[in-house]
C-alpha cells in the first residue's frame, strides 16, 4: 500500500510543478533588480521590491487596478443576479420557451467573441459607450451570462425544495421560508457562480484591448500590452511581472480557500447542463 | 422556435402528462408560466441583445466598402469583401494556423486532461492539493501566463532561453507556433481535466470491479468500460475546448504579436478592425469566423446526437 502512496505522490508532484512553474517565475521575475533580471536565474539573486513600488507610482497601473475591480465587481453582480432568477426558473418552473432559452445560453458560451468586436466597436463609438465602463460591462454581462445559467441551474436542482413546503407547513410565511430555508441552501451555489464569473471578467483581454482606448476603463490585462519602462529606454519585464504577480493574488486566494466549489461548480454545469 | 419545441415535446416527456396538461391549464399552471418568462425575460433581453443585434449589424458592415481612415469612400459592394479576404493568402495562412493550434492543442489536452483526471479523481494522497494546483491555470489571466512563457523563453533572461543554444525561439516560426501551443496546453488541460473529472465520477464502480474479475487488463477497462460511460462528457469537453482553442487569441498577442506569420483568424481580424480601422474587411472576417465556429459546433451536436448538453435535463428526473 505504501508503494501506491509513493507513486501517486510522485504524480501529484509532477501536477503541482507543472501547474507552479510559470507562476512561480513571473513572480521570480517581479523581485529582481534590474541589473540581475536578465541573467536567466530562476531564484533571483538579489531581492527588491523595487517593481512594486513603481509601478503603485505610476497612474497606469493603478487606474487600471481600479477599473479591473469596478468593471469585474459589477458585471459579476448583475450577471449573478439575472442569472440567478433564469436559472431558478430553469430549475423549478415549467413554462413553454424554457429550452430555447437553454439553447441561447448555450449558443452564446460557444460565440467566437472576436465576431463581436467589430459590430461593437462601432455600435460602441457611435452611442458614446466606447472607453466606458458600461462598454466593457456589457459584453462581460452577456458572455458571464450562461456560465452564471448554467453552473446555477446545476446547483438549484440539488436543493430539496420539499423543506420550503415543509417549513410553511409548520407556520413559516413564504419570506420566512425562503430566507430561513432556500437562501442559505442557494447561497453558496450563487456565491461560486460569482466567482466563476468573476474570474471570466477579470481574464478577458480581447474586448479589453478593443473596447477602450485610454486608461479611463483599460483593464489590467489590457494595459500590461501598453506597459514601458519609467524611462523609454528602461526595460519593462520587470514592471510588468510585478502588476502580474498582483493581478494573479486573487486568482491564488479563490483557489485556495474555494477549491472544492470550483471544482463542483465547473463540473456540475458542464454535465448535467 | 417555441413552436418547435412544443412539438419536440412528447418525444422528451411522457405523452400521458402532456395530455394532461392539455386537459387543464389551470390559473396556477398560468401564474407558473408568466413567472418563469418573467425571470427568465431580462437575461435572455441582455443575451440576445449585446449578441443578435451586432452580428447582424455586422454582416450588413460587411457588404460595404468601410474604412475609418477614408470615411467618404464607404459604399455597398455586396460580396466584394469576402471576395477579397477569401482570396487573400494572409487569411488562409492565419486559418491554417488557426486549425493546426485547434487540432493539436486539443488532441494534446484530450490525453493530458484524461490523465490529469485520473490523478485528481484517484489520487490516495493529497487529492486536495493536487485539485488546487490544477485550478491555478484555469483561473490565471491568460495575459500572465502568457508574459509568463514569453519571458521565459526570451534568450538571457529566461531560464528556457538557451535552451537550444543560440538564437530567440520566438523569432522564428516553427518554434513560436510551438510555444503558443505549449502555452494553451498548459492554461486549458486543467479545463478539460476537470469535465473529464465529472466524466469519470460517472463510472460505475461496481462496473469496474466485475471487468476486472473477468480478467479485463487495465487497458480493456478504460476502453471498454470507462470510455463509453464517459462518451457524453469526452463530447462536451472536446466541443468546449475546440471552439475555444479555434478562438485563440491572447496567447498570439502577447508571444509574437502575430510576427512570423503566426496570426491566428482572430488575431487576423483585431489586426484589420483596431490597427488598420477598415471596419468592413474586419466584420467580413468576423462573420466568417463565426460561420467557421458554427459549422463546428453543428458537427459535434451531430456526433453528439441526444448527449447534447441541454437537450433534456436529465437532472429533472
Amino acid at each position: 500500500m505504501t508503494g501506491a502512496k509513493w507513486r501517486w505522490g510522485f504524480l501529484d508532484l509532477v501536477v503541482i510543478v507543472f501547474a507552479l512553474i510559470p507562476v512561480l517565475w513571473i513572480a521570480s521575475l517581479s523581485f529582481k533588480t534590474p541589473a540581475t533580471i536578465t541573467d536567466g536565474d530562476f531564484i533571483p539573486r538579489e531581492w527588491t521590491l523595487e517593481n512594486y513600488r513603481n509601478i503603485f507610482n505610476t497612474d497606469q497601473f493603478v487606474r487600471a487596478l481600479v477599473n479591473s475591480i469596478g468593471i469585474g465587481l459589477i458585471s459579476t453582480l448583475v450577471a449573478v443576479v439575472l442569472g440567478t432568477m433564469a436559472a431558478y426558473a430553469i430549475a423549478r418552473l415549467d413554462f413553454p420557451g424554457k429550452k430555447l432559452l437553454i439553447g441561447i445560453s448555450l449558443l452564446i458560451a460557444m460565440f467566437p467573441q472576436v465576431s463581436l468586436v467589430s459590430p461593437l466597436f462601432e455600435i460602441e463609438r457611435s452611442i458614446g459607450l466606447f472607453d466606458t465602463w458600461p462598454g466593457l460591462i456589457l459584453p462581460y454581462i452577456t458572455f458571464g451570462l450562461p456560465l452564471a445559467i448554467y453552473t446555477l441551474s446545476a446547483f438549484f436542482r440539488q436543493i430539496p425544495w420539499d423543506l420550503e413546503k415543509a417549513a410553511k407547513m409548520d407556520g413559516a410565511t413564504q419570506g420566512e421560508a425562503f430566507r430561513r430555508v432556500i437562501a442559505p441552501l442557494a447561497a453558496p451555489g450563487v456565491f461560486t457562480t460569482a466567482i466563476l464569473v468573476f474570474i471570466f471578467c477579470w481574464n478577458d483581454f480581447l474586448f479589453a484591448i478593443s473596447l477602450t482606448s485610454t486608461e479611463r476603463s483599460r483593464t489590467v490585462p489590457a494595459a500590461l500590452s501598453f506597459f514601458q519602462g519609467a524611462s523609454q529606454f528602461e526595460d519593462p519585464t520587470g514592471a510588468i511581472s510585478a502588476a502580474a504577480v498582483i493581478i494573479t493574488i486573487p486568482i491564488i486566494l479563490f483557489v485556495l480557500f474555494f477549491q472544492r466549489r470550483i471544482v463542483s461548480g465547473l463540473t456540475s454545469g458542464a454535465v448535467k447542463g | 422556435m417555441t413552436a418547435e419545441t412544443a412539438t419536440e415535446k412528447p418525444t422528451t416527456h411522457s405523452v400521458r402528462a402532456q395530455r394532461k396538461a392539455k386537459a387543464r391549464i389551470s390559473e396556477g399552471k398560468r401564474q407558473e408560466r408568466k413567472l418563469g418568462w418573467l425571470l427568465c425575460a431580462p437575461a435572455a433581453f441582455v443575451m440576445i441583445a449585446v449578441t443578435a443585434y451586432p452580428i447582424l449589424y455586422s454582416v450588413w458592415l460587411s457588404f460595404q466598402r468601410f474604412d475609418l481612415k477614408f470615411p467618404d469612400q464607404r459604399e455597398f459592394i455586396g460580396l466584394g469583401n469576402y471576395a477579397t479576404v477569401l482570396t487573400n493568402e494572409y487569411w488562409w495562412t492565419a486559418f491554417g494556423i488557426t486549425t493546426l493550434i485547434t487540432v493539436v492543442t486539443v488532441a494534446v489536452e484530450l490525453v493530458l486532461g484524461m490523465a490529469l483526471a485520473w490523478i485528481m479523481f484517484r489520487t490516495l494522497v493529497g487529492r486536495g492539493l493536487v485539485r488546487t494546483a490544477a485550478l491555478i491555470p484555469y483561473g490565471i489571466v491568460t495575459v500572465v501566463a502568457a508574459f509568463s512563457w514569453k519571458f521565459a523563453w526570451t534568450p538571457d533572461t529566461g531560464y528556457l532561453g538557451n535552451l537550444f543554444g543560440e538564437g530567440a525561439p520566438l523569432t522564428e516560426r516553427a518554434s513560436s507556433l510551438a510555444i503558443i501551443m505549449l502555452a494553451e496546453i498548459w492554461k486549458t488541460t486543467p479545463f478539460m481535466a476537470l469535465l473529464l473529472m465529472a466524466g469519470l465520477a460517472l463510472v460505475p464502480e461496481d462496473l469496474l470491479k466485475a471487468a476486472s474479475m473477468d480478467g479485463a487488463t487495465g487497458w480493456q477497462r478504460f476502453t471498454k468500460v470507462m470510455l463509453p460511460v464517459m462518451k457524453p462528457a469526452i463530447l462536451v469537453a472536446l466541443l468546449f475546448r475546440t471552439l475555444d482553442a479555434f478562438r485563440v487569441f491572447d496567447n498570439i498577442y502577447v508571444l509574437t504579436g502575430g510576427a512570423n506569420n503566426t496570426s491566428s483568424v482572430s488575431m487576423l481580424a483585431y489586426n484589420n478592425l483596431i490597427r488598420g480601422l477598415n471596419l468592413g474587411i474586419g466584420s467580413t472576417m468576423s462573420v466568417l469566423i463565426f460561420i467557421a465556429v458554427a459549422i463546428i459546433a453543428f458537427i459535434f451536436v451531430k456526433l453528439f446526437g441526444t448527449a447534447a448538453p441541454g437537450s433534456d435535463e436529465g437532472g429533472r428526473r
